[in-house]
């Protein structure tokens, strides 16, 4: 497929199973294109994707799929239970929902914030919560952890365990090497490429390090 | 099409509204200011207010609302909002008649006190019924916000959507027959301001406020509709679950 005028992702073959699996690499490498293809908002020239066995981004899917853009995509000038309510109304979730998803990326003591008041990390978790809502069986989350505070990084990571122990599919990308220990299934990518897919140790035992971002460098070495 | 989530958007554009004071000052308030300017300006001159008071009561709702469309919906484009909501179950009629309807909302009132103030305190002139002369102001207002929602997708920026006022407000301002009566324009020019929209509701107000019959008026609000409709279809043309 094409986008920003040059091809990217030419040749992928991938299957994305329950636990939360890490999409890892540099910026630019792919991960928004491949995980837009998956939501069904990025345009493709050929293949095929395929979501609980219905193509990506058709009707049936789209109260099952929580998508996480990698800039916040919240209304600035509604408060973050507006915001909410909002997204809940057009999904047909409840408000208990929507406190639920409020207080799950511990935003409660700012539910009545505009959010463009609020700081860059509090959007982006406003923007997580949204993807919450309606209890997807699918979370895509683009980069939702980048600049955030390490107490908030590690408890968001235990939030998407969580989700994937009730049966959610999680799919979230870095491009910070270190998250990838958080992971239970790797994907590492470089130019539009998977480089590798395992378990976080399996791919540094085979890479014979103890920290990915040896073992990425280790791959990409290898294969040129 | 979900009525739930049609109003939904409608709720929340109203929101966003209410809480931007400056935003809804200006919409309420400036329409009635500038008739109102307008008839300090022709006090001394008899009729000539009540000549164009009535296309300025069409007029103005419909350039306010264009310019607040065009701008909201490229900010949800360039936002991600948009986006979102288009990987949600969010039908493109939902988000385009929410808009609408929530503008359409704001457009009563802004037009209910430009009339108001117009035949009650300026003496407007108003052979046919005043509530008639609302309707046509609604509709003139939500035919500004079809066109500034369909422009929106020909813009980048804010700064775009703004100049986009001058290439499709201004020549229907000048051809709508304010300025110059539309039978007096060279052919040419009476021929193209027969396919724009806003002639048609110039003339609706016109003949408002000449005859209380109100067949021709009914004849240019459908001609009007017509433009809504075929503003909002081309709208949701331009609104793509998928992009490149």
């Amino acid at each position: 497929m094409v986008r920003g005028g040059r091809p990217v992702l030419t040749d992928l073959d991938l299957r994305i199973d329950g636990g939360v699996t890490g999409l890892l690499g540099p910026s630019g490498c792919g991960k928004s294109t491949l995980l837009r293809s998956l939501v069904g908002v990025q345009q493709v020239q050929g293949g095929t994707i395929t979501v609980f066995g219905e193509p990506a981004g058709t009707r049936p899917l789209r109260d099952r799929v929580g998508y996480v853009t990698q800039a916040a995509s919240v209304y600035d000038d509604l408060t973050v239970t507006e915001n909410l309510r909002f997204f809940a109304r057009v999904l047909g979730a409840d408000d208990g929902e929507v406190r639920r998803a409020i207080e799950a990326v511990d935003l409660g003591t700012h539910a009545d914030a505009v959010v463009g008041r609020l700081s860059g990390g509090q959007r982006s978790r406003a923007s997580l919560a949204v993807a919450l809502l309606g209890e997807p069986d699918l979370l895509v989350l683009d980069e939702p952890t980048v600049g955030l505070d390490p107490v908030l990084r590690r408890d968001l990571w235990e939030l998407f365990h969580r989700q994937a122990e009730g049966g959610t599919v999680v799919l979230v990308s870095s491009h910070v090497m270190d998250e990838a220990e958080r992971c239970d299934r790797l994907l590492l990518m470089r130019e539009g490429a998977i480089i590798a897919d395992d378990t976080p140790s399996a791919i540094k035992q085979r890479a014979g390090t103890d920290d990915v971002e040896t073992a990425f460098l280790n791959l990409v070495e290898a294969a040129a | 099409m979900t009525p739930r989530i049609l109003f939904a958007v409608s709720g929340r554009v109203l929101t966003q509204v209410r809480r931007d004071h400056r935003t809804l000052a200006m919409l309420l308030v400036v329409p009635t200011l500038l008739i109102t300017l307008l008839w300090w300006m022709f006090k001394d001159q008899g009729l000539v207010f009540d000549r164009l008071g009535p296309a300025l009561v069409a007029m103005f709702p419909f350039i306010v609302m264009f310019l607040v469309t065009s701008v909201t919906t490229l900010r949800e484009r360039s936002s991600g909002t948009l986006e979102r909501l288009l990987a949600m179950p969010m039908g493109k009629l939902d988000f385009l008649l929410g808009y609408a309807l929530a503008f359409g909302v704001i457009a009563a009132l802004q037009s209910a006190l430009a009339v108001a103030v117009s035949v009650g305190l300026l003496d407007l002139d108003v052979a046919g019924p005043i509530w008639l002369l609302t309707v046509v102001a609604v509709v003139d207002a939500v035919l500004g916000a079809a066109l500034g929602l369909f422009v929106s997708a020909f813009a980048q920026t804010e700064f775009q959507a703004v100049q986009f006022m001058p290439v499709v407000v201004i020549p229907q301002l000048l051809l709508c027959g304010l300025l110059i009566d539309r039978d007096a324009l060279p052919d040419v020019l009476e021929a193209i301001s027969d396919v724009l929209p806003l002639s048609y509701a110039v003339d609706a107000m016109q003949h408002l406020t000449r005859s209380s019959s109100t067949a021709e008026v009914w004849a240019d609000l459908a001609v009007v509709s017509g433009f809504v409709v075929a503003g909002l279809a081309l709208g949701a043309a331009t609104l793509r679950r998928r992009t490149p």
